[in-house]
């Protein structure tokens, strides 16, 4: 599968999960936030941009435990839980942010 | 841009499929997640009214690059058909079990109405007996006299592009969980035939993308999650100042321990999600609370191993052999496994025959030993101690997970995989009650996510499949005011978390056993 954005051709999973980690740009990350129904604020990026950086580390996604620790400690208690998360990226921000960051799907048993 | 667009219709408009294609393509499109609604609970299971062809679910194609990694042909080989037909010939000479279960079925019916997926879908295919009937008829076809002579008569039918489609379609609607063997009066198991099916289907480049992925990722990076050892450490130890937060205690989560006594093996997701990882922090306490010098393994560092649901026992052995490199790595003297069903039939009926024998490891202790019989072991020695109250805010039962409950055993009593995990969850809290006796222990309904189905392009299937079970557990809900469904498989965990709620049925039901042990174990000096 793949898209077409600004006159090129994206590849993609069967899910829509980019599949080159070098495809990325803030732009192409919009577009798929919009097709996703994500209106991308401030709060969006920042989960956004959090989890490229650890994918670039770790080459995997961070457990979500981590995710909200971490954010916990960046941005405080009212952006570090679930609940929060899940108001910006209610398809679970596993799945949904992790699409939008240009990363690929998470899967296993989980 | 004009341009681009006339060419992006006019490809679509000549879209031909190849035949892989056809074979992977579902005839009704995919429902998104939010479009798939379930059945009212009713608390009762009904044996539904036989429709035909109303499922028709299919999992995506497993795409060139990582059929050619597991050896298997990148795309449907030309001469598929005597390909197929040559690979079900060997594997009838090579599985002697499945020769015979192609001869003795009397069609007595008896397992009709014992799958799940057939309760949940009504789809007359999903009958076991229909299921197996699909692979009986290419059988009959070229391997029985009255087939090759008599043809559709006796039954017998040519293999074709049409019924290898079929073929993928419901030999992956089945979780190869075996309950119906249980109900068969010859023991005739449909599981073994779905494997022998995905063989087939592999071997001539069809392939289930969730299943054959997975297997990739173990052999590339060391697990289904895709972890490598360095983002492994990390969430150990962010895991490990989670630990500290709650008990004010320094509870280790040891990797790579060369020379620890026991070497823990589980399935990666408990590294990673939720409630998997609440299991983790139980196992955690256990061995700190026990005084155990214990390690995880980064080469070992997945328990799950996805080779069984292709029905190919050389990929098994191979992401077996992981546990085996380990064991020379660190030399431990122990070995235990962590909650995930398929890993634990695995270890108990095959560990030994393709990977051991653990010649050394301890033979005072079982070579392995599953996670519960360890817990429930140090609990009966007075090792451990538990504070039941801790959960009282629950009232518990616990879903058996069909490769434990079928597949495998426990301890050395009979039945002791229904009776090791409940005593050691009546241990930690004081409200247990059983589900309906016809769902639970060796009649256990299937989570719907098993064998190598646990993935969102067949979320649809899952959800319909959960249905014996989630009308189970509503009914002793709605009884006895159950909040609390343990569990021992990463599967399960996974599986129930994403169904229940299209059930209404909260996520904080669904938990491992070893959660419940995390809750109530007294942490501290011991007198
Ligand atoms: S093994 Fe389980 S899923 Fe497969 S046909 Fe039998 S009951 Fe159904
Ligand atoms: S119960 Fe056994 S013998 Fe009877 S129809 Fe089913 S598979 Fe055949």
């Amino acid at each position: 599968m793949s898209f077409e954005f600004a006159g090129k051709t994206y590849e993609t999973d069967d899910d829509g999960y980019l599949v080159n980690l070098d495809d990325w740009s803030q732009d192409v990350a919009s577009y798929i936030a919009e097709m996703e129904g994500v209106d991308m604020t401030e709060a969006h990026w920042e989960v956004v941009n959090f989890l490229r950086d650890y994918y670039q580390e770790y080459n995997i996604a961070p457990a979500i435990k981590i995710l909200i620790k971490e954010m916990k400690k960046m941005f405080g208690p009212e952006k570090g839980n679930s609940a929060y998360l899940y108001d910006l990226y209610p398809a679970g921000p596993a799945l949904q942010a992790c699409k939008i960051a240009g990363l690929p799907k998470p899967t296993g048993c989980v | 841009m004009a341009n681009t667009e006339a060419t992006a219709t006019e490809t679509e408009e000549e879209k031909v499929l190849t035949d892989l294609e056809k074979v992977g393509e579902p005839r009704a499109p995919r429902k998104k997640p939010n479009e798939i609604n379930a059945e009212e609970l009713t608390g009762q299971i009904e044996t539904p009214k036989v429709q035909r062809d109303v499922a028709d679910h299919k999992p995506y194609l497993c795409k060139p690059k990582s059929m050619e990694k597991l050896g298997f042909p990148s795309e449907l080989r030309s001469d598929w058909h005597d390909a197929a037909i040559a690979k079900m010939g060997d594997l009838l000479k090579k599985y002697k079990a499945l020769q015979v279960y192609m001869d003795i079925c009397v069609k007595c019916g008896s397992c009709t109405d014992k799958c799940h997926y057939f309760i949940g879908t009504q789809d007359g295919n999903n009958m076991p007996v229909a299921r197996a009937e699909l692979f009986r008829k290419v059988y009959r076809k070229y391997f029985t006299t009255e087939g090759k002579i008599l043809g559709k008569l006796a039954g017998a039918e040519r293999f074709d592009l049409d019924l290898l489609g079929e073929w993928y379609s419901y030999f992956h609607q089945c979780s190869q969980c075996r309950r119906c063997s249980v109900f068969c009066p010859y023991g005739i198991d449909t599981a073994e035939i779905s494997m022998a099916a995905r063989e087939i289907m592999d071997h001539i480049g069809v392939g289930q993308k969730y299943t054959n992925d997975i297997i990739v990722k173990v052999h590339e990076v060391g697990n289904n999650l895709g972890m490598n050892p360095k983002a492994l450490a990390a969430t150990l130890e962010s895991t490990e100042e989670d630990l500290e937060e709650e008990t004010g205690q320094k509870i280790r989560l040891p990797l790579d321990v060369e020379g620890a006594d026991v070497l823990m093996v589980t399935p990666s997701a408990d590294f990673f999600a939720s409630p998997h990882v609440e299991s983790l922090l139980g196992y955690a306490k256990v061995m700190h609370q026990a005084g155990i010098n214990w390690t995880f393994s980064s080469t070992a560092s997945e328990a799950g191993n996805f080779g069984i649901f292709i029905g190919n026992y050389g990929q098994m052995q191979k992401v077996a052999s992981r546990v085996q490199k380990a064991i020379e790595e660190l030399r431990p003297k122990r070995l235990v496994v962590g909650e995930c069903g398929h890993a634990w039939r695995i270890a108990y009926s095959f560990w030994n025959t393709i990977i051991g024998p653990f010649g050394s490891l301890d033979p005072n202790y079982p070579r392995p030993q599953h996670i519960c019989e360890f817990t429930l072991d140090l609990y009966n020695r007075g090792a451990i101690k538990f504070d039941k109250s801790a959960n009282d805010d629950r009232v518990v039962t616990m879903h058996d997970s069909c490769n434990v409950a079928r597949g495998a055993r426990m301890g050395d009593q009979r039945g002791g995989q229904f009776t090791i995990p409940r005593e050691l969850i009546k241990a930690s809290c004081n409200r247990y009650v059983d589900m309906d006796q016809d769902t639970i222990m060796e009649k256990t309904f299937c989570c719907g996510g098993g064998g190598g189905l646990l993935t969102d392009d067949l979320l649809e299937l899952r959800v319909q499949g959960a249905l014996p079970r989630m009308q189970a557990l509503h009914k002793v809900r709605e009884t006895h005011g159950v909040n609390f469904m343990a569990c021992i498989c990463a599967i399960d965990k996974a599986q129930f978390t994403k169904v229940m709620p299209k059930y209404g049925i909260p996520l904080s039901v669904c938990g491992g056993v070893h959660q419940l042990v995390a809750s109530a174990i007294e942490l501290g000096a011991k007198e």
